[in-house]
């Protein structure tokens, strides 16, 4: 049996939920017979990877679902060897280069080139299988690159001539979580394609066809108004990100025989960990409460939490308790203090990218909260 | 193997048609980069130069540098062709770039090998149409991606084999190319592009490809593309192909809803009729600029002083919605520092400022510009970038 996410994840641009502008224009893109490179980006769980297949499927038919995976070998320049994951149909890939780390480049480098350079498919035999709006035209074969944010500067440069030399044979897609980290001469080769996260009222229209297709009103609470309540708790509760909504929902249709509306909604552990350490940050400010602290961040960073995110997802938390129980913590000025924490925040931040030792800003970070409070509380 | 021969190794020879149709499905970029010299736009005082060089076909070690898209790869590729013809292109030119290995050991081997070989005699034919000068080419390009020491190793080869090889080196960042190396090479810089220049080549390209465009004034929407392009042709020509696959098809009612309540998106008109017109509003959501009601929703809220009204704005409508931290950096100082471009009226908040609180704004900007180029977190920086500058404003 397969997740909701994935047996409703839409296959075609008709059945795509929202963002029907964008919709039409992939349609548009796609029945032209021709698209430039794209870079498609938008927060992640927005539904990008879900769009871009969806345009494949227009422009190529049903043979795109057809994948399989294939494990390629690469040697580095110090006989080194490497093994990559590809996914392929027969019109296209998908990689995720930054599976290699610092060696993408070797990735982008070789395998582009090849899918290049060896004949493109034939497609004077399939066109008759394909949708009449299909034509030859197509005899590029589209590569799909996820997590384009981390590919290495090298990689990126990699690229640059590939895209502009093979443009006639090849088309890249690029999915990233933001164009901030991608090099502005790859930029300035592709279309621009922004997927915003749906809203919480999108996210509802969502549940309600999943509501349906599963039957499930007979779970859920009978009152229309404190369903809608339950339904958006969930959505609100992931931030407008659909993969987590519909998971968050899924896992609580199979936790409880009955959802209510007092029903717990089913929490990450990392985040509530978080939220429990952002309080006892504020609360208890003592030289016993840090060496406690430190074995929590020890143990999230071993349980392969990454140090970025432990730091930012603990300023939003601190954020959020100051406005809220300033009178608990005894704060002085909550805009102060907030302040301050976002401040301190942005300087650990930074050196968690530059330093190489995570624990130490992590706790650095800690102990200036600390500090900060101490000195603006009552 | 070449583009050409991969492409129709299945049926053996290429049709016209086949041609044509490779040339319809090229990225506009590559189907109006410039074939020769001459219509390389912009960099007078290079293709002078070269020009000449061309002319008595004497050739010296070349450096081109500048910004991104500016016509350094078109202007070496072009020089070429001229120089040598289709024929002999392919055996006395090797092009690599930053896709090509070139660790120490393949600069070594591969262009050392190249840079030895001597130089294969022209046809007749070829000889009555072009100079071909009696040496090779080597176009490192994207020399910038290169390690220091394949840099150097460089160094030898190109002196030892410059009877029969000249080297063409081509980078963004001249500081990144070794002094050794560069002071070997003649330099041309190349320059951003200048605004009517851009303006004429795009007004070319708009015409040939029949896009529509938004006409209300004089070439509105061009000059807007180009102000976003900031003197790079490529940038220009991509967000004009950008706009007119994604805006000016003609789509007929597309939001129909059909029985099953989803979306009908109808079948699209390509060519026909009267089609939407490209604005530039829609120019620049593709360039993933902030449209202006939200720009004024950023401003009105960082004047607020309302630190969770700012807390929500910059989560819910700047980063869920899937704008970048670079953008608000721009937009902060395009709006709160340089504000004199602007009309001068109550929305114009620069124009309030003193020197003092632009130098503190400009000091945060920079700190936030750094702390992201180090690797920071986009939203965390983004926000206490926001933050702070919300302090400074009354
Ligand atoms: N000076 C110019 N005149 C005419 N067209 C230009 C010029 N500069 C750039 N272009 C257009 O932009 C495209 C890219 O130019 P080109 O590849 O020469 O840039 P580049 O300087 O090599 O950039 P990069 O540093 O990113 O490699 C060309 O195909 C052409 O369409
Ligand atoms: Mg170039």
């Amino acid at each position: 049996m397969s997740l909701w996410v994935d047996k409703y994840r839409p296959k075609s641009l008709d059945k795509l939920d929202y963002h029907h502008d964008i919709s039409k224009r992939l349609k548009a893109l796609a029945s032209s017979g021709d698209f430039p490179h794209l870079l498609v980006y938008g927060p992640s769980g927005a539904g990008k990877k879900t769009r871009i297949l969806s345009s494949l499927r227009e422009l190529y038919g049903p043979g795109v679902e057809k994948l399989k995976i294939d494990v390629k070998t690469f040697v580095t320049p110090t006989n080194r060897k490497l093994e990559f994951n590809v996914i392929s149909s027969p019109y296209h890939l998908e990689i995720t280069p930054s599976d290699m780390g610092n060696n993408d480049r070797i990735v982008i480098q070789d395998l582009l080139k090849e899918v290049a350079q060896t004949e493109s498919v034939d497609f004077s035999n399939i066109v008759s299988n394909m949708k009449p709006t299909i034509n030859k035209k197509n005899k590029f074969k589209v590569v799909i690159i996820n997590e384009a944010e981390l590919l290495t500067r090298d990689a990126q440069a990699a690229l640059r001539r590939t895209m502009e030399k093979y443009s006639s044979n090849i088309r890249l897609i690029l999915i990233s979580n933001s164009t901030s980290n991608i090099i502005g001469p790859i930029r300035s080769r592709t279309l621009l394609i922004r997927v915003a996260a749906p809203t919480n009222i999108e996210i509802l229209s969502v549940f309600n066809k999943i509501i349906e297709k599963e039957d499930l009103l007979k779970f859920l609470p009978k009152d229309e108004i404190e369903r809608e309540k339950l339904l958006n708790n969930i959505a609100n509760y992931n931030d407008r990100n659909l993969r987590k909504a519909i998971l968050s929902f899924e896992a609580l249709y199979m936790n409880n025989d009955i959802i209510t509306i007092s029903t717990p909604l089913i929490k990450l552990d990392w985040e509530e960990i978080l939220k429990k350490l952002a309080d006892s940050i504020l609360i208890k400010r003592s030289v016993a409460n840090i060496q406690h602290i430190r074995s929590i961040l020890y143990d999230l960073l071993s349980h392969c939490i990454p140090a970025r995110l432990i730091l930012k997802t603990l300023v939003i938390n601190l954020w959020e308790f100051c406005s809220i129980n300033d009178k608990k913590y005894k704060i002085k000025s909550k805009d102060e203090v907030k302040l301050k924490i976002v401040n301190t925040g942005s300087i650990f931040d930074e050196r968690l990218s530059l330093g190489s030792k995570d624990i130490f800003h992590l706790e650095g970070f800690t102990i200036k909260v600390m500090v900060i409070l101490e000195k603006d509380s009552l | 193997m070449s583009v050409v021969t991969s492409f129709t190794a299945s049926d053996g020879k290429a049709t016209s048609s086949d041609i044509a149709d490779r040339l319809e499905r090229m990225p506009w970029v590559e189907k109006y980069r410039p074939k020769k010299l001459d219509e390389v736009s912009s960099q007078d005082h290079a293709i002078q130069i070269l020009k000449r060089n061309l002319q008595t076909a004497n050739l010296q070690h070349m450096l081109f540098y500048g910004p991104p898209g500016t016509g350094k790869t078109s202007t070496i590729l072009a020089l070429a062709k001229q120089l040598y013809g289709p024929n002999l292109f392919k055996s006395r030119v090797l092009e690599l770039n930053a896709s090509d290995e070139r660790g120490i050991s393949i600069v070594r081997e591969k262009v050392k090998n190249f840079a030895r070989l001597s130089v294969s005699n022209p046809s007749k034919e070829d000889l009555e149409n072009y100079p071909c000068p009696p040496y090779k080419l080597i176009i490192l390009d994207e020399a910038d991606s290169m390690t220091t020491d394949a840099q150097s190793a460089l160094r030898r080869t190109m002196e030892t084999f410059s009877n029969v090889t000249r080297f063409c080196l081509i980078c963004n960042y001249i500081t990144r190319i070794i002094d050794p190396l560069a002071s070997r090479c003649s330099k041309f810089r190349f320059k951003l592009l200048e605004s009517e220049q851009s303006l004429n080549r795009l007004k070319f390209i708009a015409e040939r490809e029949n896009v529509k465009l938004e006409n209300n004034s004089e070439d509105e929407v061009l000059q807007e593309i180009l102000k976003i392009a900031n003197g790079d042709l490529r940038k220009a020509i991509t967000f004009l192909q950008s706009a007119s696959r994604l805006y000016s098809l003609n789509i007929k009612n597309v939001e129909d809803q059909d029985e099953d309540g989803d979306v009908k998106l109808n079948d699209v008109d390509i060519n026909g009729g009267s089609s939407e017109f490209i604005t530039i509003s829609e120019v620049r959501e593709i360039a993933g600029l902030l449209p202006e009601t939200k720009i004024k929703a950023l401003l009105s809220t960082i004047q607020s002083k309302n630190l969770d009204a700012i807390f929500q704005f910059l989560k819910d409508d700047i980063f869920l919605d899937g704008y970048n931290g670079a953008i608000i950096i721009e937009t902060i100082h395009d709006r709160l520092l340089l504000g004199n471009e602007y009309e001068e009226n109550e929305e114009n908040i620069s124009l309030r400022l003193s020197t003092k609180q632009k130098i503190e704004i400009s000091e945060i900007i920079f700190d936030t510009d750094l702390k992201l180029i180090n690797g920071g977190d986009e939203s965390l920086q983004v926000l206490n970038m926001v933050l702070k500058i919300s302090q400074i404003l009354k």
